[in-house]
């Protein structure tokens, strides 16, 4: 369970740090340009901590530790629909149904 | 679209910005009802939603806090799958710099996928519009799309105590996370960033205070800029 402390503490400044993204630029720097290197780090920012986040979640889905075939397939199917259609929902719904299906009736 | 009045420009916004209810609901139904399962009342689910307003942070701080990670490696890793709105901020800056503090701070408060997107491609599309436009363009895009926001956090809110046992919840974090990443894999340095921090994840699971998402993350964030720039060198030479 989550601690309420933890949680609110969480919650603030969370909420802070994300202004702060949004209102940097458009309040502080105005139109100075980012650098090149910079900029081409930010790019990939989205497509690797997504992944990271997700794989030992997928990986080690099972219990103690140990990979759940069904989910690490529902994974599978889900980034192969998403990379096939390039649209998030189609990826969800074809994940979801996977997982479904591998729950109930295979087991 | 050069004879903008303020106020058409405003319902212009809010018309283009329509569509994308149906994005933003089922990722604020989805939030509400994982943190819900994960402890949190409505009204914390609520704050949250409307402190934060911003989905994939919102998903990976409700994890991380449930793996009991510390706090600095909650919100250093949160603001990081976030930090693209900073480049969405940079990206607007042109455009809205000029409008009074009040209204930007507005703005940077609203400053989502959607808005920023929709804007964006008006306000290159239109150089003609005033700032005052520009501004109620943006805020009209932000409207429905935040009315669905909030009410779809809370209809999950309270939905997620009345969902039956059973259904695998616990996985749909991964499969939401996977579905928003999977339609970016455009290019080759794409690809490499995502793979590099897969593996580097899985490598540095057992590493302390959770820090290996962060290790993996900016590996896979180098990763991705090396490639780039050897595929420049390349086509170069």
């Amino acid at each position: 369970m989550i601690d309420t402390g933890t949680l609110w503490l969480v919650i603030i400044l969370l909420g802070i740090g994300s202004f702060l993204l949004r209102f940097t630029f458009i309040g502080f720097v105005g139109n100075r340009p980012l650098p090149p290197w910079l900029l081409r780090h930010l790019r990939y920012t989205a497509v690797a901590i997504l992944p990271a986040l997700c794989a030992p979640l997928v990986v080690y889905s099972g219990e103690g530790g140990s990979t759940d075939p069904t989910r690490l397939a529902a994974a599978i199917v889900t980034v192969g629909a998403g990379m096939a259609t390039r649209n998030v929902f189609a990826a969800i719904g074809a994940g979801a149904f996977a997982l479904f299906v591998l729950v109930y009736v295979i087991g | 679209m050069s004879t903008t009045t303020t106020k058409s420009a405003f319902w212009t916004g809010v018309r283009d910005g329509a569509p994308f209810m149906v994005v933003a609901g089922p990722f604020a139904l989805l939030f509400g009802v994982l943190a819900t399962e994960a402890g949190l009342s409505v009204f914390e689910v609520m704050s949250f939603s409307l402190v934060v307003i911003a989905g994939a942070a919102q998903f990976t701080a409700l994890q991380l806090m449930q793996d009991q990670a510390p706090t600095v490696i909650v919100l250093i890793s949160a603001l990081a799958v976030n930090l693209r709105v900073a480049m969405y901020s940079a990206a607007l800056t042109p455009y809205l710099g000029g409008a009074p503090l009040w209204q930007r701070i507005f703005a940077a408060y609203l400053l989502v996928d959607q808005s920023y997107a929709l804007s964006h491609a008006r306000f290159d599309a239109d150089p003609q519009m005033t700032v005052p436009a520009r501004m109620a363009y943006y805020f009209g895009t932000c409207t429905l799309v935040m009315a669905t926001w909030f009410g779809c956090s809370y209809l999950g809110a309270a939905l997620g105590t009345a969902l039956p046992p059973g259904i695998p919840l616990d996985f749909a974090l991964p499969i939401a996370f996977l579905s928003m990443v999977a339609p970016m894999m455009r290019t080759l340095p794409h690809l490499v960033a995502a793979g590099v921090a897969v593996v580097v994840s899985l490598l540095a699971v057992p590493v302390p205070y959770s820090l290996g998402l962060l290790i993996a993350g900016i590996s896979g964030m180098a990763a991705g800029a090396q490639t780039e720039l050897w595929l420049q060198r390349r086509g170069a030479a």
